[in-house]
């Protein structure tokens, strides 16, 4: 395991432990096909569109999302990852978010940009991630693809493609890869 | 030992462990991509203040913690030292207490007197204090951005990237620091960085430029510099600090060109793929002859533009996870 991955894990799931498995691997590559249709329908243009996943966790759903998306259009996609801890609304509470990379080597502008994330709670997340998108240009439109919505909304955002509703309980944790989906609880520590 | 410096003042490197430095190195290589963007802002200390402090003269520290510190929306007071009741005879505690009455959430500090920095975190407990160079005690900015700058260079050497590295590359890498030592406070963070991340330090300097305590110091003193230029990886070159009185120290600036500067011919001497470094300002031709700081193996010019990034991380990970929230 790299440096990378190793801190990125420690981060994420270090108190995890997972309940019940509600998608599995399969699942999930079925929900993102759907996904995957769903844009295609409505987006005409797939040459202005850019699939930008959110570290850490849209990182490889977006990726699958953008391979799926090349062989249904049949040509290749743009994507990029944007990582948006230092957006993000709740920087003095402890801890603070560990930054990972962000790569988007492309104007923004004028295009149609579709923000990948694993999984939609407060919307806070994307809150950060739409002030971001603007560092990069304006583009015409944003839309939002999850692998999860789970609820618990705290801010006016919805998503506009969904691999799987899931209404949780707020001591609930739930993790969603492209591996599978599992619930369960995460200890404070 | 301190972990991390998350929420904390940034006095000195002598306490950081190594997990404390690797993260301040990641989170760096964040704001690397940061400056390159087109806008090359973000918004994780809005509402917050920077006061900048520097009580001696300063060119790449202060313009590159100001645009730090502006490239992460932060506000940025700067005292003119020269044009302030410093020169009235206001006292460090006086003054420190009336720029703490405009309401700030960190210094930026430089001062000639060692331990300045940690004077001033105890006048003002509840704001963080980033040592920008305190006498000759520490630089600590300097020595991460040094080691950022080490890592970034071997890491595109093995073709893989600082953030994969973590703190490997370092592990028996061998590092020569030369010149100056005693009146450096570069040295000292540049060898509590280097030892804390498993390099191999070796010192060369004129018996009068080294610090009484070097017995202490987690290092192997070397006599023969042509020799150490054969071993080294990384040569880390020192200027004579004359404002610290360092010219009584050594016979001539000729004499100790002589014996300790890198000259062409010693330059030979070097491995093929061994790496220069200097923390400005350079003497030319004292310290370093200008044909050799200006050759490929010398990496000063990534050394300062590290500047910027390295202490964008540092005040982030000092300031952001402090005190009061900005509301969304």
């Amino acid at each position: 395991m790299s440096h990378e991955d190793e801190r990125q894990a420690r981060t994420r799931d270090a108190a995890f432990t997972a309940k019940s498995q509600l998608m599995s691997a399969d699942d999930v590559r079925r929900a993102l096909t759907r996904m995957a249709h769903e844009i295609v329908e409505r987006n005409h243009d797939l040459s202005t569109l850019s699939i930008i996943g959110l570290q850490t966790g849209g990182r490889d759903v977006a990726s699958t999302l953008a391979s799926i998306l090349s062989d249904v259009a049949g040509s290749s996609i743009t994507a990029g990852v944007l990582d948006v801890s230092f957006y993000r609304d709740d920087l003095s509470r402890n801890p603070i978010p560990t930054s990972s990379a962000t790569h988007i080597d492309h104007d923004l502008t004028d295009r149609t940009v579709v923000l990948v994330d694993d999984v939609l709670y407060t919307g806070r997340t994307i809150r950060a991630a739409l002030n971001a998108l603007s560092d990069w240009g304006r583009p015409s439109a944003v839309q939002l693809a999850v692998l999860v919505d789970r609820g618990h909304r705290e801010l006016p955002i919805r998503p506009d493609y969904v691999g799987k509703n899931l209404p949780t309980s707020l001591d609930e944790a739930i993790v969603a890869t492209i591996e599978g989906v599992w619930i369960g609880s995460r200890e404070s520590s | 030992m301190i972990d991390s410096i998350r929420g904390r003042s940034l006095l000195s490197l002598d306490d950081l462990s190594r997990a404390a430095i690797v993260e301040v190195l990641d989170t760096a290589e964040s704001f690397v991509e940061v400056n390159r963007r087109t806008i090359k802002k973000v918004p994780a200390l809005k509402g917050r203040v920077v006061a900048s402090l520097f009580f001696e003269e300063s060119t790449r520290t202060r313009l590159s913690f100001e645009t730090a510190a502006k490239r992460l929306s932060a506000d940025v007071l700067s005292l003119a030292v020269a044009s302030s009741s410093v020169k009235k005879g206001e006292s460090l505690r006086d003054t420190i207490a009336t720029i703490d009455a405009l309401g700030i959430d960190a210094v930026v500090l430089r001062h000639r007197s060692s331990g300045a920095a940690l004077q001033v975190s105890r006048y003002v407990p509840h704001v963080r204090v980033i040592n920008g160079g305190d006498g000759q005690h520490q630089h600590p900015t300097q020595g991460l951005l040094d080691a950022f700058t080490i890592r970034q260079v071997l890491s595109e050497r093995h073709d893989t990237t600082g953030l994969e590295s973590g703190a490997e590359l370092f592990t028996g890498l061998k590092v020569l620091i030369v010149g100056d030592i005693r009146h450096s406070r570069v040295a000292r963070s540049d060898v509590a960085a280097y030892a804390a991340l498993g390099a191999e330090v070796r010192l060369c300097a004129p018996g009068t430029l080294l610090p009484d305590d070097v017995a202490t110091w987690p290092v192997t003193v070397v006599r023969d510099f042509d020799e150490a230029l054969g071993w080294a990886d990384v040569v880390g070159l020192l200027r004579l600090q004359s404002e610290r009185g360092s010219g009584a120290f050594v016979a001539s600036l000729d004499e100790f060109t002589f014996t300790h500067g890198l000259t062409v011919e010693r330059a030979r001497l070097l491995q093929p793929g061994a790496l220069i470094m200097h923390p400005g300002p350079m003497n030319r031709g004292v310290e370093v002859d200008s044909r050799v700081v200006d050759s490929p193996k010398a990496i000063v010019e990534r050394q300062v533009a590290n500047g910027v990034p390295i202490r964008m991380a540092v005040l982030y990970l000092s300031v952001a996870g402090s005190g009061e929230g900005s509301p969304l």
